[in-house]
């Protein structure tokens, strides 16, 4: 019997799913402890939300292991989704129904009492401050709104799992704000949260650990600040030069730098110092039309690892 | 450990949901289902019934009027069943991912299509028995017995029409089926299968097509009920077949909500 304050509440080893012939997920492994923020970082088309459907108990799993709080998705699907909070990835309001309704239905689904369900609700408007919204109609809340709508719905039953497929996808930076602080709370309280973005700022704000995925495996693994150390340099000097111009600058600059990715608009040359690169770059005679020297981000990560930029 | 809940507990659970949309519809709901049944009592009925009766042509043995009004209760049923296990679950698979979220939760793809069936059936009792009092008000039911019965079977019509229905709701991306399915289907249905005229009067050929129709039960049956001239046998043999209809409907539905659903 592992012991329930540490064994993983999420366990995945060579989990695949398939749509037909495609393999949108190809046998990843994955632990999330209790209490931990858990991410999935990668591009569109990488296979983060074929992922946390399986995990929400959903969609079938194609081959490998999974289990969630311990428990078969194959068979335990009601017990395991009792316990756990989704927030997919498409709002899935009901628009018949007002915005407390849109909660206090939902918890009727998870068999709390009317009574609760009501409470419940109230709770959680004021949580995402949408208590002002109570009564109104989910086509008139905006974008952010119905977001907040949903994360707040994904509570309704104190989950002790939170499944959040890019909870700020879509959200102004305002916005996003609001909804990192109420996560954060979360998470003091103890919910384990696992999410997928691809907001480079967003994994380093919120998780504790997070994995790369791309094109349906896991690139690496660890901490923001570990896989920075790991895959990156302390800090990067960005210069731009002229349209059709980065070539050359880039074969002048050839080992001035640990590392060095020509992107179309810019190059970047990783470094632990980045003002000693640009010395360097003008003592190789190159002129870039700007420079800017910053330290190094996920993004810088997920260019090493997959030769691509998370935009992509 | 595993204590799962039953599926009536998980039909329950959806209740709420059902009640709160039904507060606000049901009022239009009833009077759009039987304001066209009727007229067509009032103008086949009454009407043509009027005419036909003082033509002294009395094969059916009973007034015109007596004669269709349990083929209007039980076409009705019909209408109202495919109306509703059409458009509006095809927009809930297509637009509205309401059955994803719903099967987030506790509940399984089983418990939601339970769910729709259970309060479809709520629906198809109110309805049919807001037309037994239409029926009644036109003097044409001759028992208290007699009009349960009508409203019982025609509910289980309902039934054996909709759950196949739900199952090609689920299964297609276009909605034209649904046109071709009013227009070769239930309009010739209502027409051709005894309800305005006994099926006797058709060539043999098309009697056995109307005989393998669930809605020819429905109609026998209910003016069975409906007349008080009960035949035990063909009465229990309709329902039979109506059941199969509704249970095999029920098996290929919980197996497109399946699939449409799993990895929608
Ligand atoms: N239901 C489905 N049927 C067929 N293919 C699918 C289905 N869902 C996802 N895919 C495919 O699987 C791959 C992974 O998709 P997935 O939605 O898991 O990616 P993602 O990482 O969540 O991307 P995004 O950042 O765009 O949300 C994609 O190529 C997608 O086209
Ligand atoms: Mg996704």
């Amino acid at each position: 019997m592992p012991d329930p304050t540490t064994a993983p509440l999420v366990r995945a080893r060579a989990l695949t799913k398939s749509y037909g012939d495609f393999q949108a997920v190809r046998g990843i492994d994955i632990d999330v402890a209790p209490g931990e923020a858990f991410g999935f970082l990668g591009p569109n088309g990488a296979g983060k939300s074929s992922t946390m459907r399986m995990v929400a108990a959903v969609s079938p799993v194609t081959s490998g292991e999974l289990r969630i709080l311990g428990l078969d998705p194959a068979t335990d699907g009601p017990q395991i989704r009792a316990q756990i909070g989704v927030c997919p990835q498409e709002d899935t309001l009901d628009t018949e129904l007002t915005v407390r309704e849109n909660l206090v239905v939902y918890g009727r689904y998870f068999g709390m009492s009317r009574q609760r369900c009501r409470q419940r609700a109230d709770e959680l408007l004021e949580f995402v401050h949408l208590a002002d919204k109570a009564g109104g109609k989910i086509t008139a809340l905006s974008g952010g709104m119905k977001r907040r709508l949903t994360i707040a719905r994904s509570l309704v039953n104190e989950p002790r799992l939170l499944l959040l497929d890019e909870p700020t996808t879509g959200l102004d930076p305002q916005a996003r704000h609001v909804v990192w602080d109420q996560l954060y709370r979360l998470k003091q309280t103890g919910v384990t949260i696992v999410l997928t973005t691809h907001y480079m700022d967003e994994a380093e704000q919120l998780c504790d650990r997070l994995v790369v995925m791309d094109q349906g495996a896991i690139a690496a693994e660890g901490s923001p600040r570990t896989l920075i150390e790991a895959y990156s340099t302390r800090e990067v000097a960005e210069i731009r030069m002229g349209v059709g111009d980065n070539a050359v600058a880039a074969d002048k600059a050839e080992g001035l730098a640990e590392r060095m990715e020509v992107l179309p608009d810019r190059i970047l040359l990783y470094a632990d110092s980045g003002d000693a690169v640009l010395e360097a770059v003008h003592a190789r005679g190159i002129r870039p039309q700007s420079t800017l020297v910053r330290r190094s981000t996920l993004e810088d990560v997920f260019l090493r690892l997959t030769g691509r930029s998370l935009g992509e | 450990m595993s204590t799962q809940p039953g599926s009536l507990e998980m039909v329950a659970r959806q209740w709420d949901y059902f009640r709160t949309l039904f507060r606000r519809t049901w009022r239009g709901s009833i009077v759009s289902n039987t304001v066209l049944p009727v007229f067509f009592l009032l103008a086949m009925g009454l009407g043509l019934g009027g005419y036909i009766d003082d033509g002294g042509s009395s094969t059916i043995g009973i007034s015109y009027l007596a004669f269709i009004a349990p083929g209007m209760l039980a076409t009705n049923a019909m209408t109202m069943a495919v109306g509703e296990s059409t458009y509006p679950i095809w927009v809930s698979f297509k637009w509205e991912p309401v059955y994803s979220a719903r099967i987030a939760t506790p509940l399984r793809i089983v418990d939601v299509l339970n769910g729709l069936v259970a309060f479809l059936l709520v629906r198809l009792v109110l309805t049919c028995a807001v037309m037994m009092a239409v029926l009644v008000a036109f003097g044409t039911v001759s028992s208290v017995a007699g009009g349960v019965g009508a409203v019982l079977m025609c509910t289980l019509l309902g039934l054996a029409y909709a759950l196949p229905v739900f199952a090609l709701s689920a299964s297609i991306d276009d909605d034209t089926p649904f046109a071709l399915l009013f227009r070769l289907g239930i309009i010739p249905m209502t027409l051709f299968s005894g309800a305005f005229f006994p099926v006797s009067q058709m060539p043999e050929a098309l009697q056995w097509v109307a005989y393998l129709t669930p809605i020819w039960h429905g109609v026998e049956s209910a003016r069975m009920c409906t007349t008080g001239v009960v035949a035990w046998l063909p009465l229990a043999g309709h329902a039979g077949y109506l059941a199969v209809w509704v249970v095999a409907g029920w098996l290929l539905a919980r197996r497109q909500f399946t699939a449409r659903l799993a990895d929608g």
